[in-house]
């Protein structure tokens, strides 16, 4: 019996479409190259998921979380109080990057070389644009505000209270008076004689007091940076308990460079290789191949991948 | 590349780019909008709950995912055999979200529960000896899974 089955191997049946294993065809119309980017850009989005998912949970994970509109609310010439325009500008500057290789890609097509390198310069352009935005926004979250992958001063508050004039600090017990003199500005605080707390009065970044001293559960705040200092705020809640403004969640920072700065990787490395497709158009190297310029193609697919990932990290990280 | 058929017109061409452009400025717009009105920065004093914004601009984003996707990278073209191979891997996420979110939640109800047992009054009564020969106190709080 044993034997039978040895020797009854599976006859070499003819199927009319036995020649699709003799290689040499498409089975899904597309070439290897295109393919293979197609799966390249599939691993990617894995990774960004990956990424934001771990963003997700640590978010979760957390009785307080900055406000996104609170804190991306400062653009470059001095706006305050503009929330999430720059964002929002940023966002479209990429759109339109991506219409603009869209067209490089048809005239690629057309086998129109002038055509190609002018809106892959556009599209290099608009990269360009979107990474210099990028370098003004964490250059104003670290040097200004204060927040890097170490130290957040942006949270939430997760109890009532109110903020305590300087005479009021003056008032709790086993204090001692500073003067120092920080960011030019003469800043006096009260230090706890015994575990070294440092009480502030609530100040903006101009020395301001807030119009409004007392404050509700959940509404946001930033805990005033100067030259390396953080100036934790001293509040009295409903209880009557003195505290100081906690630093925010860590991981916000970290999280934030780390994934916004994928990104911009990708928008730098997708320049390089936009810029080195853009020679090789120029030099005639891909109108040769006859392939109605494929390469162009397959950096559109990763140009475009790039926008797609950014809905994604605009959604987790500024919008909701 | 397959040239089976012939390629688009100028005038085809552009309805896909101009289409494609006013659509993701119009949904990114809206997700702006919703969040500044949802956050009561443009109607003053008129705030949406995060149970309708969040979901709301969730379904936005992923239409502009979808369009990019299937319009500009063209994989709504493609044969269907290669876009399910790219899709369906994806569906996989759909799990790693819940799964992971669900997961960040149960985290924070720990450290709430520890929080909690922090806050409790130190107890300065002596330690009894209980069942098994071990010191307890006779109101400890046992962690129970």
């Amino acid at each position: 019996m044993a034997q039978d089955t040895a020797v009854k191997l599976p006859e070499q049946e003819h199927h009319e479409d036995a020649h699709l294993w003799e290689g040499g065809t498409e089975p899904f119309k597309a070439s290897y190259g295109k393919l293979m980017m197609w799966y390249f850009l599939l691993s990617d989005a894995f990774t960004f998921a990956g990424f934001l998912i771990a963003y997700g949970a640590l978010r979760f994970s957390m009785e307080a979380w900055p406000i996104p509109d609170f804190v991306f609310s400062t653009a470059p010439f001095n706006i305050h109080h503009a929330p999430l325009i720059f964002v929002t500008f940023m966002t479209f500057v990429l759109i339109v990057s991506s219409v603009t290789v869209l067209r490089a890609v048809q005239e690629g097509k057309n086998e129109n070389e002038g055509g190609v390198i002018k809106w892959m310069v556009a599209t290099i352009i608009g990269g360009a644009i979107f990474l210099g935005c990028q370098a003004w926004e964490w250059t104003n979250l670290i040097a200004q505000e204060g927040t890097t992958v170490f130290n957040n001063p942006f949270s939430t508050h997760v109890e009532a209270g109110k903020y305590l004039t300087l005479d009021e600090i003056s008032q709790i017990p086993n204090t001692a008076k500073v003067q120092e003199k920080i960011h030019g500005q003469d800043v006096v605080y009260y230090q706890d004689v015994v575990n070294g707390t440092k009480y502030f009065t609530k100040a903006d970044h101009k020395g301001e007091a807030p119009e409004n001293m007392s404050f509700e559960k959940g509404s946001s705040y930033l805990v005033t940076y100067h030259d390396g200092q953080y100036m934790n705020a001293a509040y009295k809640t409903a209880e009557g308990v003195v505290k100081t403004e906690p630093m925010g969640p860590k991981a916000f920072g970290a999280l934030f460079f780390f994934i916004t700065g994928f990104h911009g990787f990708h928008v730098f490395s997708g320049l390089v290789i936009l810029s080195v497709i853009t020679l090789n158009v120029w030099s005639g190297m891909y109108k040769k191949r006859q392939n109605g310029h494929e390469m162009v193609e397959k950096v559109g697919l990763y140009w475009h991948f790039v926008d797609l990932v950014w809905v994604f990290v605009f959604l987790a990280f500024y919008l909701i | 590349m397959a040239h089976g058929h012939a390629l688009p017109t100028h005038e085809e061409n552009m309805k896909v780019v101009i289409k494609g452009f006013i659509l993701l400025l119009i949904v990114t717009l809206a997700e702006v909008g919703i969040a500044l009105i949802g956050n009561g920065h443009l109607v003053h004093g008129f705030h949406l709950s995060k149970w309708i914004m969040v979901p709301v601009m969730c379904l936005l984003s992923f239409y502009k995912a979808y369009y990019i996707v299937s319009e500009f990278m063209h994989l709504g073209h493609e044969t269907r055999g290669m876009a399910m191979s790219v899709v369906l891997p994806v569906l996989l996420l759909v799990w790693g979200i819940i799964a992971f979110l669900w997961e960040g939640d149960a985290w924070r109800n720990n450290r709430k529960k520890v929080d909690d047992k922090e806050k409790l009054p130190v107890n300065t009564q002596p330690m009894k000896e209980n069942k098994t020969g071990s010191l307890q106190h006779d109101n400890t709080y046992l962690f129970r899974g």
